[in-house]
């Protein structure tokens, strides 16, 4: 899903207005809108869309180190347009949001980078595909293979990752609707990259292997005004399933799934075939956050508890929120990502 | 019952208006004095405090060119991807208002007006026409454009902040940045500065606020000048309330004895006086707040021209001074009256009904013994004491403890006067200005106070002005100097200079870690101007010599105190380069430790520094021609050239007025102690009908009389001027020679002015014969029968 992140999307001028996630809500004026039908072209689409407000490359990824200690890792590039153009210079309306973060089952290190376009400082280009913001870069010849960096004050990462399988397009080929008056998104994912590297922890440093899932994303008013925040659930089982749901939180729950087997195959489900229900409150950062989950596919008898590996991952960046790696029990068995948005 | 204690309470005033006067104006100019000064400094501070969040110069690590010049902005790109978290400043003028372009993305937390965690439009500082942060008065100043001004009192005056881009822009200045600011929070690993880009330079983050610490000196003297007034102030407050209870004795009694009792007839008193001195505090707020407005204009065009700070001309309304100006109001009233609140309470039912005033010398021995005590503190201090803290408790015994030792030096004086006198009336008159002094002890404390500051701070400023100029003749030797925009530049204005100008200097300067200081270097060629005009405060033998053969290095005051370099010291300029100190040098008026070395040294440690500025040696009758010539030939504009005879003109105006200050805060003091005086002789004055009155029958004439009483204020006057003359002197030394050095690392030597102090004495002895005319001529008028009826009371 990664409504997620939209979060941020617009993400800096609407945090700086105080509406948090909920002004992703807000008209989006002149941007251009999603529409069903449009294909996705690669490697073009890898590339920025300039004329949507909002945009992520976001990967997250379940490793472990050679004791079998369990790790997860974000690194999340945002895009967000003050105004549908692109352009050189300090004079672009392009701003850009990096966060990274390693997730230990003890801590819980983040890292925020802000940039503003135009100016070489950040940006993302499609073929030889390449995304960066500072030093923190994801790059590669193409986008099966790429090499990941980021560093904060007291962590830094450099991992390589393999695609084993093809795109995913969520929705209807990729356009995927997030409301029942119509918000959507374009949204696709490579959930099957290999992963291999080192972390470096205050520790020490720590060889990983275990896989990735990067999303693709971008709209302009990916919320309806109601929509307050969302749970948002990337799982790999130990079948070699995936399954990526959401729950868009309004004054009606809006849900979305897609089924993702082994071979790559995707199934999208509308909404109300997925739910997720929390079992826990934990107490992080002064809010209530659910930090344990029953979440059901019925459709393909997932009926499973996801918790969170460490319950203090919070992201205390310009919009804050919860991201980090959950373990699975229960119909199936497995790991996974789990992301919660507007807890204020 | 309490409606009629206030009554009667209320009745002394009513029949006593000039007491009341005396109280509601001692207290008010007391406070109006402190109150102005503290707003005066509260204004500069705010405007230092808005430079320093503004520039963030100091705060933070920065990088710059190690040429002095511009950047590329791809090497900010550059060291960004690198992973050095560092955000870019570009920096000039447009007209009048400096231009201060920062990225509000990548800036630290606070610097930029808008960033994206703390608010504000982001949307529009960034995107559209743009914003302009900036005070009022200089958004008004900055040429029509469509960018969009906002109003921001926290930026530094004469100072405008705005997106980077748009900074370039409006600047014309594209893909240029001055510096850059280096954020606290560094990644966990960035590569090396030198791998990234070469010819950066790394300068660590300075201590303090650098404008603030250099004008610590400036504001202590303010300070003191209204720590003084306050202390003149209390001592007129003091005196009239002390009087006020006096003389209500026998009524408290005939209140108590009707059964008034005495806790509520206390607590009534204080509360009638701390209504009074809010009455005078309020009065005296709003008079400080008129000074301070008066003044304000005349302090920042000093500081301005001093320091280079920039501070705003105009008042705001600080509800900080404002409330301290009446907090300390009823500080002061408390303090004045507790003691006399407390013998009120201790008072028999059944006696005590006379005034206690005129016997209290008892008291004086004790206080003679508390201010010699006071005084060897200071002593003490002035010898042993360290840091700034210590200067300040030396001022304050020093200043204590002289005027406690006033009134028993002053009966000494006059007894030893006594005892030389032979004729009858002038040995009463000698006796009978002894007997006063308890009396008028208060006020003439406060004289002596009044006088002793404005010696001591008239001393500092004069000397300071003395030096400085003196420094400026000795830096300013050159008769013309140039600004260099580029290399290309420099050769063209050799060239055009060349066979019209007597020498060409080129000065060399490059900022620099020295001694683990910030600190800069200067270059500057072997020539006789430097020779013939550089006084040094220390050199070794054979100093200019020995500097052009490369040798060793002159540094400034500053780094010899700071870095405690000694003469034949070794310091390093340079990588693996030692040299040693040849010689030490007064630089007044800059807050960092500076290194001159020879030009061809310079060039060989810092070859990428080219000049910035050349000094022209030229016939002064020349000069217009030679400024001509280079902006014809060379294109120098107008604004890069600076003559001599202007900068030294500008100085010395800012000088004038330092002394605008000065004085009027003089005149002010003084002003506040010959009221004291002109009170407690009015107040005397109906006291001492019974002294006078048996010299009167024994034929000397009403105007006789008021002639001696003209003549003995005049004569304890000079005696206490004459007093305060050395108690100034030592003040003047406590600021230039303890204070000075301790607040901003140079001594100042101390000159003397003879003639001020003249003209001071005048206008104190000025002072007490106004302020005793008035007594006098109501004594010449006194009815034989009120001083006949003396005899028919018998007291």
């Amino acid at each position: 899903m990664n409504v997620k992140a939209l979060v941020f999307l617009l993400l800096l001028p609407v945090a700086a207005l105080g509406q948090g996630f909920a002004g992703l809500g807000t008209q989006a004026e002149n941007f251009a809108q999603p529409a069903p039908g449009r294909a996705l072209e690669f490697p073009a689409d890898h590339g920025p869309h300039p004329d949507y407000r909002i945009e992520w490359w976001y990967l997250t990824a379940n490793m472990a180190g050679p004791d079998g200690t369990p790790y997860g890792l974000q690194w999340t590039l945002f895009r967000s347009a003050l105004a549908p153009r692109g352009g050189e210079g300090w004079e672009t309306p392009q701003l850009w949001m990096g966060h990274a973060a390693v997730t230990t089952p003890e801590a819980h290190h983040v890292a925020e980078r802000l940039a503003r376009g135009g100016i070489g400082q950040a940006g993302v280009q499609a073929k030889p595909f390449s995304a960066w913001i500072d030093d923190w870069l994801m790059e590669g010849h193409n986008f099966d293979n790429l090499r990941l960096t980021a560093s904060g004050a007291d962590f830094a990462y450099d991992v390589r990752l393999r695609a084993s399988g093809p795109l995913v397009r969520h929705g209807q080929e990729g356009y995927s609707v997030k409301s029942a008056a119509g918000q959507a998104s374009y949204y696709y994912s490579q959930p099957f990259f290999e992963l291999s590297g080192t972390l470096s922890l205050p520790e020490g440093d720590v060889p990983v292997t275990g896989t990735a899932w990067l999303d693709r994303e971008w709209s302009s008013q990916p919320l309806a005004e109601d929509q307050q925040g969302w749970d948002w659930f990337s799982l790999t089982f130990d079948d070699g399933n995936k399954l990526m749901g959401f729950v868009l939180r309004g004054s009606m729950d809006y849900t979305s799934a897609t089924w993702i087997t082994a071979g790559g195959q995707a199934t999208a489900f509308a909404d109300g075939a997925f739910t997720a229900r929390p079992l826990r409150h934990h107490s992080v950062a002064g809010r209530q956050v659910p930090t344990t989950w029953q979440v059901s596919l019925p459709a393909q008898g997932v009926d499973v508890t996801v918790a969170a590996l460490n319950p203090d991952a919070w992201m205390q960046t310009s919009v804050p929120y919860w991201e980090g790696p959950v373990r699975v029990t229960g119909s199936h068995t497995g790991v996974g990502y789990l992301e919660m948005t507007g807890y204020d | 019952m309490t409606a009629v204690i206030l009554s009667a309470l209320a009745s002394h005033w009513r029949r006593n208006p000039l007491q009341l006067l005396t109280l509601l104006v001692g207290l008010a100019l007391a406070t109006a004095l402190w109150s102005g000064v503290q707003a005066i400094n509260a204004e500069a501070r705010a405007s230092y405090d808005a430079a320093a969040a503004t520039l963030g110069e100091g705060q933070f690590a920065q990088i710059t060119a190690r040429d002095g010049g511009a950047m590329s902005q791809q090497t900010y790109i550059a060291l960004r991807r690198a992973g050095w978290m560092v955000s870019p400043v570009i920096e000039g003028r447009l007209g009048s208002v400096r231009i201060i372009g920062l990225e509000p993305l990548t800036a630290p937390r606070g610097l930029s007006p808008i960033s994206a965690d703390s608010g504000g439009d982001l949307t529009a500082f960034l995107s559209g026409p743009g914003q302009i942060f900036a005070h009022q008065n200089t958004l008004a100043q900055l040429p029509d454009t469509d960018v969009q001004g906002v109003v921001a009192v926290d930026v530094a005056p004469n100072t405008a902040i705005t997106d980077i881009g748009l900074a370039q822009r409006l600047l014309d200045r594209p893909g240029q940045i001055d510096r850059l600011i280096v954020v606290p929070d560094q990644p966990f690993s960035r590569r090396p500065l030198t791998e990234v880009a070469a010819n950066l330079s790394l300068l660590a983050p300075q201590d303090g606020n650098d404008v603030a610490q250099l004008t610590d000196s400036f504001h202590l003297n303010l300070t003191a000048f209204g720590l003084l007034s306050f202390a003149v102030g209390l001592f007129i407050v003091h005196g009239a309330i002390g009087l006020a209870f006096e003389q209500r004795r026998p009524m408290v009694r005939t209140l108590r004895a009707l059964g008034a009792p005495l806790g509520r007839l206390i607590v009534l008193m204080a509360l009638e006086l701390a209504v009074l001195a809010l009455i005078a505090g309020a009065i005296g707020v709003a008079m400080g707040y008129v000074i301070a407005a008066a003044l304000l204009p005349d302090v920042a065009a000093t500081l301005r021209g001093l320091y280079g700070a920039d501070v705003s001309g105009q008042m705001t309304l600080r509800p900080v001074w404002w409330l301290s100006g009446l907090a300390i109001a009823l500080l002061g009233t408390a303090v004045a009256a507790s003691g006399a609140l407390w013998s009120l309470a201790r008072m028999p039912l059944l006696s005590g009904a006379h005034p206690r005033a005129l016997s209290m010398s008892q008291l004086q021995r004790g206080k003679f013994v508390l201010a010699m005590g006071l005084l060897l503190v200071s002593a003490a201090l002035a010898i042993w004491g360290q840091g700034l803290l210590a200067g300040f408790a030396m001022l304050g015994a020093l200043l204590i403890g002289g005027a406690l030792a006033l009134p028993p030096l002053l009966t000494w004086l006059l007894s030893c006067a006594e005892k030389r006198a032979r004729a009858p009336v002038t040995q009463w008159f000698w006796a009978d200005t002894r007997q006063q002094v308890p009396g008028l002890s208060l006020a003439l404390m406060a004289l002596m106070l009044a006088m002793a500051a404005n010696v001591g701070v008239s001393t500092m400023v004069s000397s300071f002005r003395l030096t400085f100029v003196g420094f400026l003749d000795q830096r300013l030797a050159s008769e013309l100097y140039v600004r260099i925009e580029d290399p290309a530049q420099a050769a063209a204005i050799t060239a055009a200079a060349t066979g019209h100008a007597d020498a060409i200097l080129p000065l060399l300067s490059v900022n620099h870690q020295i001694a683990g200081m910030l600190g800069e270097v200067l270059g500057v060629r072997d020539h006789a101007t430097y020779r013939d005009n550089w006084q040094l405060l220390r050199a070794s033998p054979d100093v200019w010599d020995r500097l052009a053969r490369g040798d060793g290095v002159l540094i400034n005051e500053q780094m010899y105190r700071r870095a405690g370099l000694e003469l034949g010291a070794d310091i390093a300029v340079g990588q693996d380069v030692n040299l040693p100190v040849l010689g030490i040098y007064g630089d007044y008026g800059n807050p960092v430790g500076q290194v001159i070395l020879t030009e061809d040294l310079f060039r060989r440690l810092f070859p990428d520094v080219t000049a910035r500025q050349f000094g022209l040696r030229v016939d002064p009758n020349r000069v217009a021609a030679l400024r001509e010539r280079l902006r014809e030939e060379a294109g120098v504009a107008e604004s890069a050239m600076i003559d001599q005879a202007a900068i030294k003109a500008a100085s010395l105006a800012v000088f004038e007025r330092t002394f605008t200050v000065t004085a009027a805060l003089n005149v002010l003091t003084l002003a506040v102690a010959g009221f004291a005086i002109l009170m407690s002789l009015l107040t005397l004055a109906a006291m001492r009908l019974p002294q006078l009155a048996p010299v009167w029958a024994l034929g000397l004439t009403r105007r006789r009389l008021a002639a001696l009483d003209l003549l003995r204020a005049l004569v304890l006057a000079s005696l206490t001027g004459a007093l305060a003359l050395p108690l100034g002197l030592a003040l003047a030394w406590a600021l230039l020679a303890v204070v000075n050095v301790e607040a901003f690392g140079w001594r100042l030597p101390m000159y003397l002015f003879p003639l001020d102090y003249l003209k001071l004495g005048m206008l104190a002895l000025l002072a007490a014969a106004i302020a005793a005319l008035w007594p006098a001529w109501r004594l010449s008028r006194t009815p034989p029968s009120q001083l006949l009826g003396v005899f028919r009371h018998e007291r």
